[in-house]
């Protein structure tokens, strides 16, 4: 069946024909919209100042205590429904919990992780992504650029992230982090930005509520979002 | 007497509609007003404080859209500028058939919904599939979403159910989390096989030239990792002067939204993949369409271009909550709808005039508002505007108020009739023959008329010292 809007689209504006003899030049279309932005601003007779306005004011009121950043982080990520992993140890063994033995692993970390999955046994970790096979792959793990404590977030980007599909296609997306790449809040973090075309803030595990408002989790991303402490 | 056409609608709206609607608006107000006064001392604060930055880009948008335009040009973007719906469809257009692309996917934006994009590229030879959840059982369906933020508020999980069946993904099951498993699966593939990812955008950062992103799904990354060329369509006046303010708007719009303190996802993208990257578009554009938006910002209500789109005005209003989205005719329901569709609307602004008066003006909007817009003030100007140009639509259901014009507008006849209403307070009430009154009669008791009383001390009140 067709969609059939139930109401009309906007009409075409025709631009005013030129009052010359001879035809104007074609203005751009860059300079058309601009030229409207002008001439509807042009009678306003003074312009809406911009405020500064202080960091303090947006920062989370949450007592945050005598605690260090990755205790905060860790409790901020479990209020999301994330899964903050101290050890690969804890790691090796949720994953055998979860029966997830198949997975990617960026290969700049491997060898750091290496040890505990093999002394466990019974995994299959391939250190090369194929996007002919995403389903396969039942967790991968990428290297975080940054963790935000207050709210829970890991930050991912494209220079730190060996593969963009590899951290967002399986169930269970496993993020290193490291003690000291821990920012305390969100103006911290939005201060810190790194100069990366694709900078990703992850705050817990995939979700929607589209359906009659009741949450599920995994929609098109991971269902389990790990952020794994590695020094 | 005929109703405005948004009373007809409600009037004849499914029960279970309504309820859907009612609900999920209910709940999403709620949760914001808990997570904002919990989190914070003062939000609003916070709320007028965003306000008057926006207010500054609205006003100031000749200059910060060309910088806006020359940061993205400096990250490696393509920047294109759409006055008009049709211009911003050639434009997605144009961009695929450069590429020989035949196959789009794409992330929930208002701003297309306005240009019927996926009609459009439907008719002209490209699949055009709609990824987040809501968008994707709205398209399944040839329906239209009813909510900003949760487009299928006003469907439950049957009817969901009834539609996954009819489109063949699978046996009819209700259960929630079937149905997104489900979606899960399918749109997997699409994302893989698309030659184009296509996006709106929350924000543009002016000093830096990044678009930010706020979604929860996971859809719009997949868009960006799955595909080879990213186009991005974004209202002009979606910018943000200086990066900073981000730490802000994001706080505000996912508590004003859906009561989350960040979405799961903010994006921040500013320019094609990095060259160590594999996944990811190698081209990246962004269409700046007006579509309607430099009329109201010639307009009196110009202030409506301040809004993030977090849906917090629909969810507290009444009228809303009773007549669902549908009944606003428009890409935009509700309170901000009720405003904007009008403004974009162009010349047809008299068809869609009777939106401004789907209100009660109860001031509920304004106060919820994460950019404080001054809802009830602007639809009180509409209203105007629309008597002004004499809409047929907005006159609909209105009273016949010539007799109270002609009292309210002869001081002679006014003065008069004061002074006769005098007689109401010798002759017994029951004989007052007007129905309506009578019925107002039965269980209260008028005060004792006292017409010309205000007028007499006026004109014998003592000057004031100042005025001498």
């Amino acid at each position: 069946m067709a969609r059939q809007p139930p109401y009309p689209a906007r009409r075409q504006i025709t631009p005013p024909a030129p009052s010359f003899l001879l035809p104007a030049p074609m203005p751009s279309p860059r300079d058309t919209l601009l030229a409207r932005v002008t001439s509807a601003l042009a009678p306003l007779p003074k312009r809406a100042p911009l405020p500064n306005w202080d960091n303090e004011l947006v920062i989370m009121r949450q007592a945050r205590g005598p605690v260090d950043a990755w205790t905060f982080f860790a409790e901020r990520l479990k209020a999301v429904n994330g899964t903050p992993l101290a050890s690969t140890t804890d790691l090796v063994a949720t994953l055998t919990q979860g029966g997830w033995k198949h997975g990617y692993c960026d290969p700049a970390l491997w060898d750091e992780l290496r040890p505990a999955f093999d002394a466990a046994g019974g995994f299959n970790v391939e250190t090369t992504f194929d996007r002919a096979r995403i389903d396969d792959y039942q967790f991968c793990i990428t290297a975080a650029t940054a963790g935000i404590a207050e709210t829970g977030t890991l930050v991912l980007s494209d220079l730190d992230t060996s593969r963009r599909l590899a951290a967002l296609s399986p169930w269970v997306h496993v993020a290193v982090l490291r003690r000291a790449q821990i920012h305390i809040d969100v103006p911290a973090a939005i201060a810190a930005l790194p100069q990366d075309p694709n900078v990703i803030w992850c705050t817990g595990p995939s979700k929607t509520a589209d359906v009659e408002g009741i949450l599920i989790e995994g929609v098109h991303g991971p269902g389990i979002q790990i952020a794994l402490l590695l020094g | 007497m005929a109703l405005q056409q948004i009373d007809q609608f409600s009037a004849k709206l499914r029960p279970e509609t309504r309820a859907s609607v009612y609900d999920g608006s209910k709940k999403g107000h709620e949760k914001r007003t808990s997570v904002l006064f919990d989190h914070y001392p003062d939000p609003d604060h916070l709320r007028r404080l965003a306000g008057n930055i926006k207010q500054h880009v609205v006003e100031n948008l000749d200059t910060l859209l060309p910088a806006a335009a020359a940061a993205l040009e400096r990250n490696g973007v393509k920047v294109h500028w759409a006055s008009t719906a049709e211009e911003a469809n050639a434009a997605v257009l144009a961009i695929m058939r450069a590429r020989n692309a035949t196959k789009m996917v794409k992330a929930k934006t208002m701003v297309s919904e306005e240009t019927h994009l996926a009609d459009y590229l439907g008719k002209n030879g490209v699949e055009c599939v709609e990824t987040d959840l809501g968008e994707f059982i709205i398209q399944i369906d040839g329906d239209h979403p009813s909510h900003i933020v949760k487009p299928i508020i006003h469907k439950n999980r049957r009817d969901i159910a009834t539609s996954f069946e009819k489109n063949g993904l699978g046996a009819y099951n209700d259960d929630p989390q079937t149905i997104t498993r489900r979606a899960r699966a399918h749109l997997r593939k699409k994302y893989l096989e698309a030659d184009v990812g296509l996006t709106g955008a929350n924000f543009v950062t002016t000093d830096t030239g990044r678009l930010v992103l706020v979604t929860n799904e996971g859809n719009s990354r997949f868009c960006l990792a799955a595909t080879p060329c990213h186009i991005a369509m974004v209202g002009i006046e979606k910018l943000l002067p200086r990066e900073t303010d981000l730490g802000l708007y994001l706080n505000l719009l996912a508590r004003s939204g859906t009561g989350q303190q960040l979405t799961v996802y903010t994006e921040f993208i500013s320019g094609p993949r990095s060259a160590t990257q594999p996944d990811g578009p190698e081209e990246m554009h962004v269409i700046f369409v007006d579509n309607g938006r430099t009329d109201a910002l010639a307009s009196d209500c110009r202030e409506i271009l301040r809004c993030i789109r977090c849906g917090a005005c629909l969810n507290v209003c009444p009228v809303y909550r009773q007549a669902s989205g549908h009944a606003y005719r428009s890409v935009y329901p509700g309170p901000v709808g009720a405003v904007l569709s009008p403004l974009l609307a162009g010349e047809r602004f008299p068809e869609l005039a009777d939106l401004p008066k789907a209100s009660s003006l109860c001031g509920a909007c304004n106060e919820v508002c994460p950019v404080n817009i001054p809802i009830p003030d602007l639809l009180l100007r509409l209203r105007n505007r629309g008597k002004q140009e004499g809409s047929k639509a907005a006159a609909a259901g209105t009273p016949p108020m010539g007799a109270w014009s002609l009292l309210a507008s002869q001081p002679f006849v006014w003065k008069t009739s004061l002074l006769a209403g005098n007689s109401l307070n010798y002759i017994p009430k029951s004989l007052i023959p007007v129905p309506p009154m009578q019925t107002w009669l039965r269980d209260r008791t008028l005060p004792a008329w006292r017409g010309g009383a205000f007028r007499k001390w006026l004109a014998n009140r003592p000057t004031p010292p100042a005025a001498k």
